[in-house]
């Protein structure tokens, strides 16, 4: 084991691959010595397990509706009680987080390099080309968010894909601004300069050399910015025009139980602490990562 | 107490607010929490949902009303009474005596032929209901004419049902306004339309004092209404999108009624001794339409297997007791015609049976269009439930109301789960949109229901429409119980509830009346102690 | 070249060259919001004639309500004649109320105005303190609970949140009033002056009415309030951090200047030049962030207008609130950008 830190830990690396390994290591004892990182990692690690062992967490069919046994309150056989089609409350938060991950990874996985190509893009090449992008950042950022996917759900039709691309449309403007703040940084760097008097190209400068630059910053961008897509996910369930029912996405457990909410306080309650549970999650986790990855 | 003094002089109902507790309404006042959002005009030419209704019904008044009781019993409103000529194309109405708008003007005769005459020129969502007996924006003035002051005759085109007719009189639509008041307020022969969307120029017991969309309106007594004058001063109708705000709301007594209470809020509230329930039977039909371009839903035994195949009395009882009732007919109960045959009970043996005489032993998979309001995602829900027994796969498509609705009328669904409310008080407002489709082709200009789910119905169409010339009453009557019997086996609606309107309200105040239409809700006798 | 060595002559040339730049880009980004919302709101599968006529309207009304719609016309011309009329400050009538969309705006927008007001000065009043508190004792106890707080307000979904806090504070405790901006009973007792309830309650001598509308006020906008809370306490943390490495303030501290001092008169006061921008760009957020709010609580403002008008495809509507939520977008913006280069000329 020793030799192991010892191999990560050396002051000379004699690769690039050991100096690498070793600027991980020492970035994860950084965020282990963070307790709250390290409650943000456990929650997201949880998400994931529950995600992937639903059907073995769950006790009942989230589906199974018992029209004679609804809006129970929270017991033994229901630990968060039933909705009011007799639905079992804690089975549909389990397999609901499957909904939450997938809508989570897939409009990371749009926004992200989406984002990360326009920003570099524009502040690598600035001039008109430039000017057009931050334009049409500028106009996608002026409208609220919510309501500008809102639009889009109703224009794409119902459905968790079309709910993600909406989401996906909405999220990328930042991205993309912080991608180009960091390529204005990266690009007065005389490295760059260097490589371009080698006679690289400029996609392949933007390519090879900005976009792996201001990969740190987005990925704690991207965590943070997972719960906001989970809270606009939800926020889009919770008008009606997300996911599909019976599907058990937690935005619109929260909006059935809206009309209950007085009297069985439990079938709103608990999907929107499930969110907040996730959403903090993911935002410990980031804050964590962007202590240790980020410091500029 | 400067302030209290000041707000004495402002307004009539502040003596009170300086007396009594926060959240109590005003004593002269009765204030409603109701979903209004659907106001979008108050020109009774152009009224044609449901708040609106409501408000049209309590502020004007017109030729004939009907029997709350009996709804296909007519007796005079305006009208002293009227004589019908022996072709039953002319009808001469005799206006009672002494009858004035809200600004004193005298209701004359001449009334009546503008308030008929704006309608059918203007043209506006209801306006068919008057048009439909040939009165035209060229002829209106030749076929509705004052012969004195006190007389009118209108004259239509062919010999109709003279129930049918004056049906139609008893909507919205057919109200007599104020000539004079309206006339000083036309805008470039808009025959006072701008100004009417937000004023009013009746005689009826309440006359508008403010409307101010997706918010409130303000009902305000006319005291010297011929029928009597109101005994509440007021009425404040807020907007309260929430059933579950509506209930506190008026448990914490801030307001007097709650209109749009849902069946677990009615169950919660029956414990409060404070709050009674009242209900009234409404026309809305609850159905499932099933669009006859998709190839599985067009098989005569998929159809029947549908009927068979939603547990009515499980959904009525968990879901909408208390607000709908089961229903199977497209007449609504206290129609002239209506049947209460229930044929369908749920039986899915009966439908795999049925399902498998159509060759599809193991189900299918179809889409409904739904809409994101509750009970319909609940009942959908539950529907969907139901039909896995049988192996149909039914998903669901949520959407806002406006989005489905344009979906429906494009004929691009499978399945459409909707309400039909009539549009008056006569059987072939909804006979004609279940039971009729004259031209079933792409660019049809009558889109009724069974056109929207492409149900071509030749035969059918004819029967149901000659069923308007009927003079016989008890004829016409068994013709549209045999149609609904027929369209029960045959047509491709699932028909489940009629709705029920409930009004929750305090023990102090009583008196709304729950009519067979939104029109035919009444403030007139309300009374608060 | 550093802002020291630029004439004051030259700098306000330069000066003038940024707003004629900015200026034009503020114009270019309108025109792009006006196009967007207009495809969209045209793209969208919602028949906007529907809005006008209901359902169970015959062809011939349906017809003739489209016509003056003027959605017979070819799609260009129908963006045209409305980018016209924006020109004269004409933004259409609504179909849903039939009032002038300015006339609409006029009034939903201080409703709006009011809650994020009122939300941020919440947020204000608790994130600053948290901020420094934080920067201060910076990886200590406080620290991480302000930070905790702070990603709480990140974390929690609005609408549920005011759900919550209807149920608890509404319904169990009685301590606020529910739903809506006043109680029926006070509902048109206050005249309109500024739009905002409780200024106008306030102005008038109503002090019954200031205190319902006060009531209904209070509980929305601290919810709004929790979420600026997290995004200012944060922000005044960096900010805070930076200010107390700073020369001066090493300075204050030799010269024996109290902690208190130093923190609160002189380094606070130099890290709220950067703060105002973040209030700013927070205060926009709650301006156009508060659909759900609004929905929860039945607030009749600009994010509801907006929603509803969409999904009813009242065309005018929704552009004339796009158009008033992207002028306070870009307003902001702005503003920031002018601070920003005031403060670090180096982002010029």
């Amino acid at each position: 084991m020793t030799t192991w830190t010892d191999y990560l830990t050396t002051d000379s690396p004699s690769s690039r691959r050991q100096a690498r390994l070793g600027q991980l290591y020492r970035q994860w004892l950084a965020f282990k010595r963070n307790p709250l990182a390290v409650a943000g990692l456990v929650i997201v690690v949880a998400l994931l397990l529950i995600a992937a062992f639903a059907p073995l967490i769950a006790p009942h069919n989230p589906l199974a509706q018992n029209l004679d046994k609804r809006l129970l309150p929270p017991s033994a056989v229901n630990f968060f009680g039933t909705d009011s089609l007799g639905r079992d409350i804690f089975s549909r938060i389990v397999y609901g987080a499957r909904v939450t991950l997938v809508i989570v990874l897939l409009v990371v996985i749009t926004v992200g390099p989406v984002g990360l190509l326009i920003g570099a893009t524009s502040g690598y090449l600035g001039g008109w080309v430039d000017r057009l992008l931050m334009r049409i950042t500028d106009v996608f950022l002026a409208f609220p968010r919510l309501v500008l996917a809102l639009a889009f759900v109703a224009a794409l039709g119902p459905g968790l894909e079309n709910a993600v691309i909406a989401i996906a449309i909405t999220a990328w403007p930042p991205y993309a601004r912080v991608a180009r703040a960091e390529t204005l940084i990266i690009r007065q760097q005389d490295y760059i300069a260097a490589v371009r008097l080698q006679g690289a190209s400029q996609w392949r400068i933007v390519w090879k050399h900005v976009v792996p630059l201001c990969l740190p910053s987005l990925i704690v961008r991207t965590t943070l910015d997972m719960a906001g897509i989970i809270l606009t996910a939800a926020g889009l369930g919770f008008l009606g025009l997300g996911a599909q029912p019976p599907i058990p996405e937690w935005g619109a457990m929260i909006s059935a139980g809206r009309e209950q909410i007085f009297d069985q306080w439990w079938v709103a309650t608990f999907p929107g602490l499930a969110i907040c549970v996730v959403a903090l999650g993911f935002n410990l986790l980031g804050d964590g990562l962007r202590d240790v990855m980020d410091q500029r | 107490m400067r302030h209290v003094a000041k707000l004495l002089t402002v307004s009539a109902f502040t003596a009170l607010m300086a007396t009594t507790a926060m959240a109590q309404t005003p004593k002269d006042t009765v204030v409603m929490a109701k979903q209004i959002d659907d106001i979008i005009s108050l020109d009774p030419a152009e009224v044609f949902e449901f708040s609106g209704g409501e408000v049209v019904g309590n502020v004007y008044d017109k030729l004939v009303r009907f029997d709350l009781a009996d709804p296909s019993k007519l007796y005079g409103d305006l009208a002293e009474g009227w004589t019908i000529s022996p072709d039953s194309k002319t009808y001469t109405f005799k206006l009672k005596p002494n009858v004035k708008f809200h600004s004193g003007n005298p209701l004359t005769a001449a009334d009546v032929v503008y308030s008929f005459q704006r309608a059918v020129v203007l043209n506006k969502s209801p306006g068919f209901i008057l048009t439909q007996f040939g009165l035209t924006k060229d002829n209106v003035t030749e076929m509705v004419k004052a012969v004195d002051d006190k007389t009118v005759t209108i004259t239509v085109d062919k010999p109709y049902a003279p129930s049918f007719f004056l049906n139609c009189l008893t909507a919205n639509v057919a109200v007599i306004v104020d000539s004079k008041l309206v006339k000083a307020n036309e805008k470039a022969g808009d025959f006072g339309y701008e100004w009417l969307k937000q004023n009013s120029a009746g005689s009826g017991a309440y006359k508008l004092r403010a409307w101010r969309a997706n918010e409130q309106y303000t009902l305000e007594a006319n005291p010297d209404w011929f029928m009597g004058a109101p005994k509440v001063k007021r009425v404040v109708v807020r907007h309260v999108a929430e059933p579950a705000s509506q209930r506190l709301l008026l448990e914490k007594g801030d307001v007097d009624y709650a209109r749009n209470l849902s069946k677990d809020q009615l169950d919660s509230i029956k414990s409060n001794a404070d709050i009674v329930q009242q209900v009234g039977d409404k026309g809305y039909i609850l159905y499932l339409g099933l669009n006859q371009k998709n190839p599985n839903l067009a098989k005569p035994e998929v159809r029947e297997a549908l009927k068979y195949l939603v547990d009515y009395d499980s959904i009525e009882r968990n879901i909408v007791a208390g607000t709908y009732k089961p229903h199977q007919a497209f007449l609504p109960k206290g129609f002239l015609g209506a049947i209460d045959d229930r044929p369908y009970k749920f039986d899915p043996a009966k439908a795999k049976e049925l399902l498998a005489k159509a060759g599809l032993p193991n189900g299918f998979s179809v889409t409904m269009d739904t809409r994101s309001v509750n009970p319909i995602t609940d009942i959908a829900q539950a529907v969907q439930a139901n039909w896995a027994q049988a192996g149909i796969k039914l998903e669901l498509i949520p959407g806002d109301g406006k989005q489905t609705l344009t979906k429906y009328r494009a004929r691009t669904h499978d399945i459409y789960i909707g309400q039909w409310g009539p549009d008056y008080q006569d059987p072939h407002t909804n006979a004609e949109t279940f039971a009729i489709n004259e031209n079933n082709a792409e660019d049809a200009r009558s889109k009724t229901l069974a056109w929207r789910n492409a149900w071509d119905i030749p035969e059918m169409s004819k029967k149901t429409g000659a069923l308007v010339f009927e003079t016989d009453s008890d004829k016409r009557k068994a013709g549209y119980e045999a149609i609904e019997r027929e369209h029960q086996k045959v047509s491709p609606f699932v028909i489940m509830f009629q709705q029920v309107e409930v009004a929750a309200h305090r023990k102090n105040v009583d008196g709304l009346i729950l009519g067979p239409g939104s029109a035919a809700n009444l403030y007139s006798t309300l009374s608060k102690n | 070249m550093t802002t020291s060595n630029i004439s004051w002559g030259g700098r306000s040339a330069v000066w003038g060259r940024i707003a004629g730049r900015e200026l034009s880009t503020v114009a270019i980004t309108f025109f792009g919001l006006l196009l967007v919302t207009f495809l969209i709101a045209r793209v969208i599968p919602i028949d906007p004639v529907l809005a006008v006529v209901g359902d169970n309207a015959k062809a011939d009304v349906y017809d003739a309500a489209r016509a003056a719609l003027g959605l017979d016309k070819p799609l260009w011309q129908q963006f045209a004649t409305y980018v016209g009329k924006v020109f004269t400050g004409d933004l259409g009538k609504s179909v849903l109320t039939s009032n002038l969309v300015t006339d609409d705006i006029k009034r939903v927008f201080p409703a709006t105005l009011e809650l994020a007001t009122l939300g941020t000065l919440i947020g204000v009043a608790l994130g600053v303190p948290l901020g420094v508190l934080a920067a201060v004792y910076q990886g200590r106890w406080p620290d991480q609970l302000a930070r905790l707080i702070g990603l709480f307000g990140y974390s929690v979904p609005v609408f549920w949140f005011g759900l919550m806090g209807l149920l608890l504070f509404y319904a169990k405790l009685g301590w606020v009033a529910g739903p809506g901006r006043i109680s029926v009973a006070y509902q048109d007792f206050v005249d309109p002056i500024t739009g905002v309830l409780v200024i106008d309650a306030a102005l008038q001598g109503e002090w019954e009415a200031f205190r319902d509308a006060w009531s209904h006020l209070i509980l929305p906008a601290a919810v709004l309030g929790l979420l600026s809370v997290a995004y200012i306490s944060r922000m005044a943390r960096s900010f805070m951090i930076t200010e107390l490495q700073q020369q001066y303030v090493i300075a204050a501290r030799v010269k024996g200047m109290s902690e208190f001092r130093v923190i609160w008169r002189h380094a606070l006061r130099n890290a709220f030049v950067p703060l105002i921008t973040v209030i700013a760009l927070s205060y926009a957020q709650l301006l156009e962030g508060s659909v759900l709010t609004e929905t929860i609580f039945a607030w009749p403002g600009l994010g509801r207008y907006i929603t509803n008008s969409l999904l009813n495809a009242d065309m005018n509507a929704v552009l004339g609130g796009t158009l008033v939520v992207g002028a306070v977008f870009i307003g902001v913006n702005l503003l920031s950008d002018i601070l920003g280069r005031l403060v670090d000329p180096r982002t010029r």
